[in-house]
C-alpha cells in the first residue's frame, strides 16, 4: 500500500538532549495510525517535525513521496488539532474555521464552513466565541478547523487529554467514525493506551525516541515484541521471564490436572473494581501476580494457599 | 470562615494608606482647584467674589480652543509614534527568550536619571551648536545648523521619547501572555508570518494597545515640560497655557477652569476607551 505519510531515520537534537532518535515508519493512507508512548518519549516532538513547527536535525519526513524538511508549516498540506486546542480566542466558531480556507483564498467559504460545522454537529453555535463553548464544542471548532482544509494528514495531539473522562471515552468513538466518514488520514498522539487501542487501525509504541513496535491494536497487546511493550499497554505478571496478561491468570484451590501451567501462590489480598476483581498472590519464589476474575467467583481470604494457573498459548515472550 | 472574616477586616486597612494618599493629596487639592475655577481673579491677582462660571466661558474663545486642537493632536500623534516604534520593540523582546529581562531593563534604563536632566540632554544633541549639528557640518554634510531645536518636530520627538516605555510595557505584558500555540496554529491553518501578526497577533494585542495608547496619550496631552524646553516658548500646548496662568498671568481661576475642563475631557475619553475594551473581549 502507498504510504502517504513516510519518516526516515528521523532525528531531533534540542541543546540537551535527543527527542527523536531515528525513526523510521511509514503511515498509511486513510488510516487511524497512532503513536503512543509515556510522556517525555518524542511522539510530541515526532508530530511537531511532521507539522513543520520543528526542522530535523537529521533524516526525512515525506509527503506524498516528497521531501518537506524544508516547508514551512503554512506549505504542508497537513493540519494539527493541538492539544487545548488554541483556538483563536478572538473569533467565532464560524470564523475560526474559516481562517484556513481566507489565508489560502479558498472560494465557497461561507457553505464549506456551514458543511464543516455541520459535521462536527455544531449548528447553532457559529457565531460563538471560543470562551462561550463547553470543552468539547471548543474540541470540534478544532476538528473542522482543520478538516475544513481537506488535509493529507490530520495531526491530533493529545486532543482528548482536556476533556473529563465521560466525554472522552464518548469522543474515542466519535473520532474514529469521523476519520472513517471523511477519509483523511488521522496521525494521533497519546499517552493513553486505551485511547490508542480503541481507535487506531495501526499504532506504533515509542520509548525513548525510538519505536519499540508497530502493528494492529491486537499485535502490541497480544504479542508485544519488547517488555516495554507488553508493560505499557496493559498490566502484566512476570512468571519466570513470562509474561502474562492479568485477564488470563487464573486461580485454582485444587492442584491443576489439565496440562495448563501453574505455580503455587499465597493469596495477599484483593480489590474489589465494580465489574471485577483483582486477586493479589505471591508465589513461592516471591513474584507478586494479580488475576482478575469475575467478581462472583467466589472469596478469596488473605494467607489462603492456591494455585496460579495460565494455558501456555496466553504467555508473552521476549528474547 | 472566621479566617476570611478577619482577612476581610485586615483588607480595610490595607487601603487605608491608599486612601489616605488620594483623599488627602488628590482628591481634596482637585476639589478646590474646582472650587477656584468658579470664582474670579482678584486685583491683586489673587481669589475673589463672587462666584461664577465666566471662566469656563472663556475657553470657546477660539485662541484657546486652537491652543486644544493642537494639544489633542500633538499627543495623538505622539500616541501613533509610540504605538509605530513600541509594538515591533514589545514584540521583539517577548520572542527574545533568556535575554528579555536584559531587554525590559534597557527599556526603562531612561527612569533611572530625572526627566529634567534627560530633556536637558536633548538640548545639548539638537541646538545649532549641539552635537549632531557640530558633527553634520564637520563631516560637511551641511554648511548651515539645521532646526533642530525649538519647534513643533523637537516637542514632538521629546514626547516620544519621553513616554515610549509606557507603550513598550503594557503591549508587552499581553505579547508575553499570548500562547505561542495560536501563532503556530495560525501557520498550521496556511497564514504565513505578516498575515499571522495582522489576523492573531495585532487583535489579541489590542488590550495592551489600548493601556500604552492611554497612558501615552494623557501625559502628553497635559505635557509642560518638553514643550516649554524644547519648543523654546513657540508650541504652546494646554499645560504650557495652564502655567502661564498661574504664574504670568496670575490668573488662578482661569487656570483652573481649564484644568477641569482638560481633566474632564480625558476622563470621558478613557472612559470610552474602556468601555470599547470591555465590550470586545466579552
Amino acid at each position: 500500500m502507498e504510504s502517504i505519510l513516510e519518516l526516515r531515520e528521523l532525528v531531533k537534537e534540542f541543546a540537551s538532549h535527543r527527542a527523536v532518535d531515528g525513526i523510521s515508519l511509514a503511515i498509511p493512507r486513510g488510516g487511524f495510525f497512532s503513536l503512543l508512548g509515556p510522556s517525555g518519549c518524542g511522539k510530541t516532538t515526532t508530530l511537531r517535525l511532521i507539522a513543520g513547527f520543528e526542522t530535523p536535525t537529521s533524516g526525512n519526513v515525506l509527503l506524498n513521496g516528497a521531501v518537506v524538511n524544508e516547508q514551512k508549516p503554512y506549505e504542508r498540506n497537513v493540519s494539527t488539532v493541538f492539544q487545548n486546542y488554541a483556538l483563536f480566542p478572538h473569533l467565532t466558531a464560524a470564523e475560526n474555521v474559516a481562517f484556513g480556507l481566507k489565508r489560502k483564498n479558498q472560494r465557497d467559504i461561507p457553505r464549506r464552513v456551514r458543511e464543516a460545522l455541520e459535521l462536527v454537529r455544531l449548528e447553532g453555535k457559529e457565531s460563538r466565541l471560543p470562551a462561550q463553548l463547553s470543552g468539547g464544542e471548543r474540541q470540534r471548532v478544532a476538528l473542522a478547523r482543520s478538516l475544513v482544509l481537506e488535509p493529507d494528514v490530520l495531526l491530533l495531539d493529545e486532543p482528548l487529554a482536556a476533556l473529563d473522562p465521560k466525554l472522552r471515552k464518548q469522543m474515542r468513538l466519535e473520532l474514529k467514525e469521523m476519520q472513517r466518514r471523511v477519509g483523511i488520514t488521522f496521525l494521533l498522539v497519546t499517552h493513553d493506551q486505551e485511547e490508542a487501542l480503541s481507535m487506531s487501525d495501526q499504532l506504533a509504541v515509542m520509548n525513548a525516541g525510538a519505536i519499540e513496535q508497530v502493528g494492529t491494536p491486537q499485535d502490541v497487546y497480544l504479542r508485544p515484541r519488547t517488555r516495554f511493550v507488553a508493560g505499557f499497554l496493559g498490566a502484566v505478571n512476570w512468571i519466570d521471564g513470562v509474561g502474562l496478561r492479568p485477564e488470563v491468570t487464573r486461580l485454582s484451590r485444587a492442584r491443576p490436572s489439565n496440562g495448563g501451567r501453574f505455580r503455587p501462590a499465597t493469596i495477599t489480598g484483593s480489590v474489589f473494581l465494580g465489574n471485577c476483581v483483582h486477586v493479589l498472590a505471591r508465589l513461592e519464589s516471591g513474584e507478586e501476580t494479580v488475576a482478575e476474575i469475575p467478581r462472583n467467583n467466589g472469596t478469596y481470604h488473605s494467607g489462603e494457599a492456591i494455585h496460579v494457573c495460565w494455558n501456555p498459548s496466553d504467555e508473552m515472550i521476549f528474547p | 470562615m472566621t479566617g476570611g472574616g478577619a482577612w476581610e477586616r485586615l483588607r480595610a486597612w490595607f487601603l487605608l494608606p491608599a486612601r489616605v494618599w488620594m483623599i488627602g493629596l488628590f482628591a481634596a487639592p482637585f476639589a478646590i482647584v474646582i472650587a477656584y475655577s468658579l470664582l474670579t481673579r482678584g486685583a491683586y491677582g489673587g481669589l475673589g467674589q463672587p462666584w461664577t462660571l465666566d471662566n469656563y466661558r472663556r475657553l470657546v474663545d477660539p485662541l484657546y480652543l486652537e491652543v486644544v486642537v493642537r494639544s489633542f493632536g500633538m499627543a495623538a500623534e505622539t500616541t501613533a509614534i509610540c504605538l509605530v516604534l513600541g509594538f515591533p520593540l514589545a514584540l521583539f523582546i517577548s520572542r527574545s527568550g533568556k535575554r528579555k529581562n536584559l531587554y525590559l531593563q534597557l527599556v526603562i534604563l531612561p527612569f533611572w536619571t530625572s526627566f529634567l536632566v534627560r530633556i536637558y540632554a536633548w538640548l545639548f544633541l539638537l541646538r545649532d551648536t549641539g552635537l549632531i549639528n557640530t558633527a553634520l557640518q564637520h563631516l560637511g554634510l551641511i554648511h548651515a545648523p539645521l532646526p533642530l531645536l525649538y519647534n513643533d518636530g523637537a516637542v514632538l520627538l521629546g514626547l516620544v521619547y519621553g513616554y515610549l516605555p509606557f507603550m513598550v510595557l503594557p503591549v508587552y505584558a499581553t505579547l508575553e501572555r499570548l500562547d505561542p500555540a495560536l501563532t503556530e496554529a495560525a501557520a498550521d491553518l496556511g497564514a504565513k508570518p505578516w498575515p499571522t501578526l495582522w489576523h492573531v497577533v495585532l487583535p489579541l494585542s489590542a488590550p495592551g494597545i489600548a493601556a500604552g495608547s492611554i497612558l501615552v496619550f494623557i501625559p502628553s496631552l497635559g505635557a509642560y515640560l518638553t514643550p516649554d524646553l524644547l519648543g523654546g516658548g513657540r508650541t504652546v500646548l494646554i499645560g504650557n497655557v495652564v502655567q502661564n496662568q498661574f504664574t504670568n498671568a496670575r490668573d488662578w481661576p482661569f487656570g483652573a477652569a481649564i484644568s477641569v475642563a482638560l481633566m474632564a475631557l480625558v476622563g470621558t475619553l478613557v472612559l470610552f476607551v474602556l468601555r470599547r475594551q470591555r465590550g470586545s473581549l466579552a
